[in-house]
């Protein structure tokens, strides 16, 4: 395997400042939990900086010069959000606070205006709680009924499950499109299509798929999609709804207020066009700017570029994590993997691994990651994971790696 | 380091516990979960008629810190009356470790804590809250 990196990480690293400390005298910052947060870039940074310094006043209302800056920028940002992601149109694009946010919104809005007791709602046992918790709300409000797509020892879907459940008719197939946990990255494409045949409406947790590699929404087909900000260079506090808008037109608003009406009588109200109608009061302006610099920042780089740099890194981890016997490696082989590797080493709780690695700079993810179904499924209750990103290199696995043997002398 | 002294005095704790196991029958037993991390951690406590600890023990899973932090409360609570194990408070389980927390480690460290005060105050499932541990 070549050892060239297809990134200039050089260059990308030094436009993250954060990543120019050291941890502990001598050990330099060394960030593997991107799949958690990214860090952001100073072009991130400085255009919501420049927001607050320069001409920071609230959206679509006000009629001054400032207002009109900021309106005008923020709706740019939704467009080049929705050109990201190959929407058709940008008011296809509907902010909220983070993927959750999005997931709740179409389990309050489009499931419960059109999801009835013993309706089906087809997940998968791979789901972060996001895409549990408001499916097994509203089947103790409704009445719904849940079912999931098993997962293989292999930790990827079993496809031919997926297509006797699909046979039972679900409504709606609501799947990530990539695994926090084991970084499957599931065939949404064919996924999708059969969930249409068999007349379900998809969503699709884009949570760690639309910052890793390139998605095309209409490509995919998918009817809704979410994802969040802060993984993808963006701010905190900001999330994305994509929908088709004809779905999106036909759902009742989620949250009333400001922004999202055309008019308000004493006792009525007419809900305002997309993607308004979906964005009630002030939002997130600033971080809205942010992200449309992030996608402007990825875009440069190139999402193929991202890939590509982040599966040699993945293949690289894998074959140095599967070199140290202890180390039990969860999840597909890297040809079906994004940047993300859950492990357990014998002897050492997460916990400790995490310190450990602390102590070396190198900053992983430690616990059950939001999918406690998933872990109780492998017969574990906690994992480490470290998760990649394009300013990671092929030296920091190597520190990971080193500190991973430093773990196994200290309690192996 | 002091540091590194107590650390090491945890994680020789975390191998080789003093009293992890179950007790059956026992007169009092609570568990509960740590949600950030999966820990969990089951406490077995045998009393006498002067309601004087006899017997405790601790099982379940958990980090280096949760579990020679069990294994230490469970140390401190064998000879003790009810009355003196309910005065226990998280500066006391603090002083066992011996080490900096910081806020993740800290509800690590507590776990057991938790469990104890579930356990002596014959709480209901999940009925034990961080403000009994003051």
């Amino acid at each position: 395997m070549s050892e060239t990196q297809p990134l200039d990480s050089a260059a990308i690293r030094a436009d993250f400042p954060v990543l120019n400390q050291e941890v502990h005298p001598g050990q330099p910052l060394v960030y593997l939990d991107s799949a958690a947060t990214s860090q952001k870039p100073q072009a991130v940074i400085d255009a919501m900086g420049a927001y607050y310094r320069s001409y920071n006043s609230n959206i679509h209302r006000g009629i001054h010069t400032l207002a009109e800056r900021a309106t005008a920028d923020y709706e740019h940002a939704r467009e080049r959000i929705a050109t990201f992601i190959g929407a058709a149109h940008s008011h296809e694009v509907i902010f909220t606070r983070n993927t959750t946010e999005s997931i709740n919104l179409i389990a309050y809005s489009w499931a419960r205006h059109n999801l009835n007791a013993g309706d089906l709602v087809l997940l998968t046992e791979m789901e972060h709680h996001s895409n549990l918790v408001p499916w097994y709300q509203l089947a103790e409000e409704r009445g719904v009924e849940l079912a999931y797509v098993p997962v293989t020892e292999d930790g990827l879907l079993d496809m031919d499950a997926y297509a006797d459940l699909l046979a039972r008719g679900p409504k709606l197939v609501s799947f990530m499109h990539m695994s926090n946990v084991l970084g499957t990255i599931n065939p949404a494409k064919e996924m999708i299509a059969a969930a249409h045949d068999a007349g379900a409406t998809v969503l699709v947790d884009g949570a760690q798929s639309v910052p890793h590699f390139a998605v095309d929404v209409q490509d995919l087909d998918a009817d809704f999609y979410a994802f969040s900000s802060h993984k993808m260079l963006g701010p905190t506090g900001l999330g994305v709804l994509y929908g088709k808008s004809e779905l999106l037109e036909a759902m009742p608003p989620f949250l009333g207020g400001g922004d999202m009406i055309k008019r308000v009588e004493f006792g009525s109200f007419t809900p305002n066009d997309l993607p308004h109608k979906f964005e009630a009061g002030t939002p997130a302006i600033a971080e809205v700017i942010g992200l449309g610099v992030a996608v402007d920042y990825l875009n440069r780089v190139g999402m193929e570029a991202v890939e590509a740099h982040e599966h040699l890194l993945t293949a690289y981890a894998i074959e140095r994590l599967e070199e140290a016997p202890t180390v039990r490696h969860f999840g597909p082989s890297a040809e079906h993997k994004g940047g993300a590797v859950s492990f357990t080493i014998e002897g050492a709780h997460a916990h400790d691994v995490s310190e450990v690695l602390d102590q070396f700079g190198v900053a992983v993810r430690a616990g059950h990651h939001c999918a406690m179904p998933l872990h109780k499924k492998f017969g574990i209750t906690a994992t480490s994971r470290a998760s990649f990103y394009l300013y990671n290199t092929i030296d920091e696995i190597d520190r990971l790696i080193e500190g991973l043997y430093r773990v196994k002398e200290i309690y192996g | 380091m002091m540091d590194d002294l107590y650390r090491e005095q945890i994680i020789d704790r975390y191998k080789n516990p003093h009293y992890r196991g179950e007790l059956d029958p026992n007169d009092y037993s609570y568990e509960d979960d740590n949600p950030t991390c999966g820990d969990h951690i089951r406490i077995d406590i045998r009393v006498n008629d002067d309601d004087v600890v006899t017997e405790a023990a601790f099982s379940g899973e958990g980090c280096s810190i949760s579990q020679a932090s069990a294994d230490m409360l469970i140390e401190s609570i064998v000879g003790k009356s009810l009355d003196e194990v309910k005065t226990i408070n998280k500066e006391d389980v603090l002083g066992n470790l011996g080490i900096e927390l910081g806020p993740v480690r800290l509800k690590c460290a507590l776990l057991s804590l938790k469990v104890l005060k579930g356990s002596v105050y014959e709480l209901p499932e999940n009925g034990a809250t961080d403000d009994m541990l003051e």
